[in-house]
């Protein structure tokens, strides 16, 4: 990256033409020996137990032997249920995190609420919430909710907030202030302000967020349930522990299946509706 | 826009917007039917917040203790080893397998190989391939390192077949010209119209790792993930806010040094 240019000026003597400055080239250099430093004292302080790397291969080869053949039959007794419980918790989480999130966001955005102390609350819930990954939402409302589908969607819609208001939030302070200063001088009150003035502004900003989300939902609620939180990873926690490996091979393809499926779907309707 | 408007359009300066009501009528019909499906109802959330009052009282005050401090330092130098190795080696590997994936560079049917690869990596959550590493390397750091990497790779090749397929191919064919090997053409002409960008990604996905280490450990995979589930099924829920806090406070650091990395090489 530290191309250097030379280029001979009248005088007889060279001038040299560098790409960065003296500071930016010692932040870099120190950069990179910063970065050896960390790779080189994480290998060398991890710990790692060679023992268990010898047969890893031999053990790789026995986790695909045993998935095969695929429990086939497994899928309309058990996993046909839990995809169904899946797809409602990352719908529903959705809803309930776009609901609470466009909360947060009219707290956010600096041209609605024109309180500093308010906007940094705001925030600070956005962060703290997409701060803790889902899953460890789910540990806290399994504690709560006891295991299930509910505890799953709780997990999804808290940490969903974070993403989804941190994306309306900007959506919101990018709206125009004209359709709202003309709304303001009719006299019109807050609530017909932000119906009629910004949501026809963020509808499209809105509903693509919306999308967005609900795809990374579909994921995440698949896996949900390695902590109790209900659907197709309840059912893989299931299968795993009673070492039935040819139907933890069974929800894999589902999951897999679910989300392909998933991914082409957002993409049609991204490409249609938004 | 000469000719007054009527004075029935004059009333209805708003005509109601019957497609938008449906919709929202739709909606909370699937909330409810949902909700049943789901076995959500209101008594269950005021049980579960009963529950919740008496499991946040159990939180405060966080426990510091010193024997807790050094399980959670230990624990948090793990998932900070792993996000580093994994970013690290997933750095190494996406390049070439990036520019394998590259439908510009690469023969085709190699590029769709590649690409089939990625995309099977992308598919599966951190969590999954961390639950089938420690079945094949054991429980421990290595199998969070080894489902990190495979996830770094599914994000960073990609987005470096991506930018390799967007870039200029005129310094290609001028190096290509010369009668250049391939790993010069990499070097000289590909690499420094990239490398800003992929810069930027190894960022992210530092990032990323750092919070992915977190939850791989919850299957097995070492690092703070393993102190928090271990915590949570001893009841040690004071424990439990210490190790939440210090990953907040780690992903916030990390948000920090990664935002700084990007504005050095932007």
């Amino acid at each position: 990256m530290s191309t250097s240019l030379t280029a001979s000026s009248t005088g007889g003597h060279l001038r040299r033409w560098q790409r960065f400055t003296p500071g930016e080239r010692v932040m870099r250099s120190t950069f990179y020996l910063a970065v050896l430093i960390a790779i080189v004292w994480s290998f060398e302080s991890i710990e790692i137990i060679p023992e268990f790397l010898y047969d890893a291969p031999q053990q790789t080869v026995d986790l695909f032997a045993r998935m095969w053949p695929i429990d086939w039959a497994w899928y309309s007794k058990v996993v046909h249920a839990a995809l169904i419980e899946t797809l409602h918790t990352a719908t529903l989480g959705t809803i309930f995190a776009v609901a609470l999130a466009s909360a947060v966001a009219l707290l956010v955005a600096r041209n609605i609420t024109r309180s500093v102390v308010l906007n940094t609350i705001g925030r600070f819930i956005l962060v703290a919430t997409r701060s803790v990954h889902a899953m460890i939402w789910a540990l806290f409302f399994v504690a709560m909710f006891g295991p299930g589908a509910l505890a799953g969607t709780m997990a999804i819609a808290v940490h969903s907030i974070g993403f989804t208001g941190k994306f309306l939030a900007e959506a919101i302070e990018e709206a125009k202030s004209g359709p709202i200063e003309a709304l303001t001088a009719t006299g019109a009150p807050p609530l017909a302000i932000l119906l009629k003035g910004y949501w026809p502004q963020v509808k499209p900003a809105f509903l693509a967020i919306a999308v967005f989300r609900w795809d990374i939902n579909v994921r995440e609620s698949a896996v949900l349930g390695l902590v109790g939180g209900g659907g197709l990873g309840m059912a893989l926690e299931t299968a795993l522990s009673n070492l039935y490996w040819d139907q933890a091979g069974l929800v894999l393809v589902v999951i897999f299946a679910v989300v392909i499926v998933t991914e082409i779907v957002t993409a049609w309707i991204r490409s249609r509706i938004i | 826009m000469s000719a007054p408007p009527s004075a029935a359009a004059r009333r209805v300066a708003f005509p109601p917007n019957w497609p938008a009501r449906i919709a929202f009528v739709a909606l909370a019909i699937y909330v409810a039917y949902a909700s049943t499906i789901l076995d959500i109802s209101w008594a269950r959330f005021v049980a579960g917040f009963g529950h919740g009052a008496r499991f946040i009282a159990r939180m405060f005050p966080p426990n510091i203790a010193a024997d807790k401090l050094q399980l959670l330092a230990s624990g948090m130098l793990e998932s900070l080893q792993i996000a580093i190795i994994a970013t690290a080696a997933g750095v190494l590997i996406s390049l070439p397998l990036g520019l394998a994936a590259a439908r510009n560079l690469a023969p085709l049917p190699m590029a769709w190989a590649a690409r089939a690869l990625v995309a099977l990596f992308r598919t599966f959550h951190p969590v999954i391939i961390a639950i089938l590493f420690v079945k094949a390397v054991g429980f421990g750091a290595l199998a969070g390192m080894l489902a990190l990497i495979v996830a770094s790779l599914g994000f960073l090749s990609k987005l470096v077949a991506e930018a390799v397929e967007e870039m200029s191919m005129q310094p290609v064919e001028a190096v290509r010209a010369t009668g250049a090997p391939f790993l010069s053409l990499v070097i000289m002409a590909v690499l420094p119209q990239v490398m800003p960008r992929f810069i930027g990604f190894s960022a992210y996905q530092l990032d990323a790792n750092l919070r992915n280490s977190a939850l791989v450990g919850l299957v097995g995979g070492g690092g703070i993930g393993a102190t928090l589930f271990t915590a949570f099924q001893r009841f040690d829920y004071d424990f439990v806010l210490t190790i939440v806090l210090a990953i907040i406070a780690a992903i916030m650091l990390g948000e920090i040094v990664s935002g700084f990395m990007r504005r050095l090489f932007q």
